[in-house]
């Protein structure tokens, strides 16, 4: 889950870092963020490492479920009195919940943009790239589907920072890095890109969906 | 003071159990925890009734067998406090009190609060030791230099009288606290350090053998562990299980 888990967040910065050109929405901006679509999904090097993560995501939800249902059985008679906030935090004991959010946002994220991009019919632009971009807009701008979509994205994102909260921190726990020097500098890194890649993300959809007429 | 108890009954392991409603009245607040629970037991016997099984031995929070879910918190609302230190001044007169054993597929309830607590033997046998010759010719203790900071953390994870309260704690009923401590207290010695990798490679074995659930860095068990025994024993045996695990002899 560790190694899986912070290979994941690399990933969500990369991702943000490329998809933070949606955030120009003129021509020249699509056409630019069109050709950087095309780049990823046909340099070598990036399909290589595409595969790794899909690989990736596959292993940290299967490796989770089993986690989680191993975990149930630890415990097959429940507490009638049972209060879990008097030592720890929601996020850390509801990790299975949010992953299961977020999984069912990457299956629906990739059929609107990745399958899209590979076998939809969604016309080239002016550089006879891909029209990634205009696929992009019209999601998150088309009427009432737009709104919901933004809304579902905006709330996945909140999930996503639940989950590295917890997680962040405590793949370095996994890893055996408990320090008193070190930790308290994690932990604060942590809780710093669980509230700012996400924010960073809900910014894109929210934007395109402002930016309107 | 007047209390409404509701306390988990159970006949055995095999027969199903249910929280059960008793009302005490003029229970001390200078009385522990337990000493409200001999009261109601001497009530109980009085009135020809079953008295309430718990677990309890030394009543000076020393040894680890009292164990109780307390109101929602293994050993009661008071941090880093075992049942037997836990004084009734901490409830008001009128509470309802819900009190559980232990719940832990590895930890069967025995008769109503107390649960078997052998899993945890049996990781000890799987490797909770140093082999020493003590037939007379034992090295003196002092004639091995320790590092200062060394044994003070390894008696800081020595401390951990094994009740299982972070079993009882951890969502996933995960004993990893336990069996880290276990392995701190000797693997951070020079005696311990013989045996380190077997050691910690056939304790966590046994421990996932037993039912124990995974860690997954919650927390509960450290924030209510009565001997305050910290995550940083958990880091140390994953450090240790990684290491054995790359570089074992086996």
């Amino acid at each position: 889950m560790a190694i899986t888990g912070l290979f994941l967040i690399s990933f969500l910065i990369v991702h943000l870092l490329g998809n933070l050109q949606l955030l120009d929405l003129s021509v020249e901006g699509q056409e630019k963020f069109n050709a950087y679509a095309k780049f990823m999904t046909s340099f070598p090097l990036i399909k290589i490492i595409s595969y790794v993560l899909y690989i990736s995501i596959l292993f940290h939800a299967i490796d989770g479920i089993v986690l989680v249902m191993q975990n149930r059985k630890a415990r097959p008679e429940r507490y009638k009195s049972w209060k879990p906030n008097t030592n720890s935090i929601w996020a850390s004991r509801n990790m299975g919940l949010l992953g299961t959010i977020i999984l069912a946002f990457i299956i629906m994220h990739m059929g609107q943009f990745w399958y899209q991009m590979h076998w939809g019919d969604i016309g080239v632009d002016s550089e006879g790239n891909k029209n990634l971009a205009a696929v992009v807009i019209k999601t998150y701008q088309d009427g009432s589907a737009g709104l919901i979509f933004v809304l579902l994205y905006v709330i996945s994102m909140a999930a996503i920072a639940f989950h590295l909260w917890h997680g962040f921190a405590s793949a370095f726990q996994t890893f055996g890095l408990n320090h008193k020097r070190y930790t308290p500098v994690i932990k604060k890194v942590g809780y710093g890109i669980s509230v700012i890649i996400p924010l960073a993300y809900a910014i894109i959809p929210v934007y395109i969906l402002m930016a309107k007429n | 003071m007047d209390l409404k108890l509701k306390i988990w009954r159970q006949a055995n392991q095999n027969t199903k159990g249910e929280l059960k409603d008793y009302a005490i009245k003029n229970v001390s607040a200078d009385s522990s925890f337990l000493e409200m629970m001999d009261q109601l037991n001497e009530e109980l016997i009085t009135k020809g009734e079953e008295p309430v099984v718990f677990d309890h031995d030394c009543r000076e929070g020393i040894c680890g067998m009292c164990s109780l879910h307390i109101n929602g918190e293994p050993h009661g609302p008071q941090n880093a406090t075992t049942t037997c230190q836990l004084h009734m001044r901490k409830f008001k007169d009128g509470d309802t009190i819900y009190i559980e054993p232990w719940r832990s597929r590895a930890f069967p309830v025995i008769k109503d609060l107390s649960v078997d607590r052998n899993a945890f033997d049996r990781i000890i046998e799987a490797g909770g030791y140093v082999s020493v010759n003590t037939s007379g010719n034992t090295l003196d203790a002092n004639a091995m230099p320790v590092p200062k900071a060394d044994a003070d953390e390894a008696f800081n994870s020595a401390t951990c009288i094994g009740c299982g309260a972070c079993v009882a704690a951890c969502p996933n009923a995960s004993a990893m606290l336990f069996v880290s401590a276990k392995v701190s207290q000797l693997s951070l010695l020079p005696q311990g350090k013989v045996e380190a990798k077997d050691r910690v490679l056939n304790m966590v074995n046994q421990m996932d053998l037993e039912g124990f659930g995974n860690c997954s860095n919650v927390g509960a068990c450290a924030e209510e562990c009565p001997k305050e025994i910290s995550l940083e024993n958990i880091a140390r045996m994953n450090r240790e299980y990684l290491g054995a695990s790359l570089a074992s002899s086996k």
